[in-house]
């Protein structure tokens, strides 16, 4: 390789990177469909997918990974809904490890069975994350709205491990199962996990609806944080490599999170319509996305207009625009901003210095409250309820 | 479990990564679970020659026949190699 650095000593260290104007799509998530058996009442899927139905097909889909993959795009997740719901997976996923991508599968591995693992191994899958609604069989279901997700789940995740796959195990944590971190743990180890995401809720589309009923209150967080730092200690002592990610929700913080590591810098998601987006969540913004259908990767990626919408710092209001602070959280979620002040424009409320803090610190208070009320979950009938009422 | 690297190691890639040339960022990669190690010129060389067959001597004999000079380079393969496995990228077989 004619690189100047041959000549220098190996090293644990990344290559120095070079800075465009904004990034390359490095993570292309890809939503397959909206379609899924669960009935999450966290799911991040828009609260009107039942409206989005006309599904990219096969070739559509291969030809956004190939032209992902010129524009830069390494790592490809097949996700949804549930994406073992196409029957074309084993397709999508031969073609994209062709292409040299590094694949992964997030699943509720509901729809997954012994001889479907083995295909899509054989296909070239790399990876397999797994996502529990909780370590307890009957809040499980409760959570996920099926009688039978559990114990399929526990089935797969060793099936998953058998055939020799690095494995995530995503646990979405809330009120009403964060207080079991400690068994959560217990049973992604006992699973021989290699990842374990323990990521608090993030409080948007289903997740907002069902707020008061998800979020913690901040003893309950730092308590489970508490925890979780102890395991890590004695695992680590036991020589166990699994690696335990633990991700607070931004409700607890006074500064908000760099989302998405900045608008258009790193992500792309393709919605099961071909809708493009530069977070899963972007699709609720009154901003008009480009469509896979339509245009090309490339130019979506460079040229439309929502995707350098947000892009660098002139969009910005204050106290973003002046704040010193805003080349590490570019101001915060835009979705967030949206939903909780009524402008995509404004600092994300998380922040201790927007004028609409008090909305993130009344969740907080009423955290405190215990709530009686019911789940609104994630199902068609629900969905309609939304796109009808807009 | 850590094996102390010595000349006559043989290393695998960890089953946990896929190694290979990336061209949009032009050099090695590591690549695990949604995420991606770039990697300096030298450990990716180091790296690319890994097949899980060779020994950490006739590495660095490749090394030496590919690179002018490369002379007195034991000591800073081996010493990679040992960081490598330590960070779980590679394994040793004595």
């Amino acid at each position: 390789m004619a690189n100047a650095s041959c000549n220098a000593k190996p090293s644990l260290d990344s290559v120095p990177g070079v800075t465009p104007s904004h990034g390359q799509p490095l993570w292309l998530l890809a939503e397959l469909t909206y379609k899924c058996p669960l009935q999450c009442p966290y799911c991040s899927n828009p609260l009107d997918f039942a409206a989005h139905s006309n599904e990219l097909t096969t070739d559509e889909w291969i030809e956004v990974f190939r032209q992902g993959r010129e524009l830069g795009a390494v790592q490809l997740g097949f996700s949804g809904g549930e994406p073992l719901v196409r029957q074309d997976l084993v397709e999508l996923i031969g073609a994209a490890r062709e292409l040299g991508y590094y694949t992964n599968l997030i699943t509720s591995g509901v729809g997954l069975n012994e001889r479907k693992v083995a295909e899509f191994r054989q296909a070239g899958l790399d990876h397999i994350q797994v996502s529990f609604q909780a370590s307890d069989e009957e809040v499980n279901n409760m959570l996920a709205g099926s009688k039978k997700a559990f114990q399929q789940k526990l089935k797969m995740a060793r099936e998953v491990k058998a055939q020799g796959y690095p494995m995530v195990l995503n646990f979405v944590t809330h009120r009403h199962n964060i207080d079991q971190i400690d068994r959560i743990i217990e049973l992604c180890v006992e699973l021989e996990a290699d990842f374990v995401e323990l990521a608090t809720c993030q409080y948007y589309g289903w997740g907002y609806e069902n707020r008061d009923q998800l979020l913690p209150t901040r003893a309950q967080l730092e308590r489970a944080e508490r925890i979780t730092n102890e395991y890590r200690e004695k695992l680590a002592a036991e020589g166990n490599p699994i690696k335990l990610i633990f991700v607070t929700p931004d409700y607890y913080e006074e500064r908000p999170k760099g989302c998405m590591n900045g608008w258009g810098q790193v992500f792309l998601t393709v919605t099961p319509d071909g809708t493009a987006l530069p977070c899963h969540s972007a699709r609720m913004l009154p901003v008009e996305f480009p469509n896979v259908r339509e245009g090309s990767l490339s130019y979506i990626w460079n040229e439309s207009f929502g995707f350098n919408k947000f892009r660098g710092y002139d969009w910005m209001k204050e106290p973003c625009r002046s704040c010193d602070e805003k080349e590490k959280d570019f101001g915060g979620c835009r979705c967030q901003a949206y939903m909780m002040t009524g402008d995509a424009t404004n600092a994300d409320p998380v922040c201790g210095k927007s004028p609409h803090h008090h909305k993130i610190v009344e969740a907080r208070d009423s955290a405190e409250t215990p709530v009686e009320g019911e789940f609104i979950y994630r199902n068609e009938r629900n969905s309609r309820v939304f796109f009808r009422s807009e | 479990m850590i094996t102390e690297a010595s000349l006559n190691s043989v290393p695998g890639i960890s089953a946990m990564y896929r190694f290979q040339w990336e061209q949009a960022q032009n050099c090695y990669v590591l690549l695990y679970p949604e995420g991606m190690i770039k990697l300096n010129g030298p450990a990716g060389e180091i790296l690319a020659l890994i097949d899980g067959d060779r020994s950490i001597i006739e590495i660095v004999a490749l090394l030496k026949e590919k690179f002018d000079g490369a002379e007195g380079i034991e000591g800073d393969v081996i010493e990679f190699m040992q960081d490598a496995e330590n960070q779980n990228w590679i394994s040793l077989q004595a």
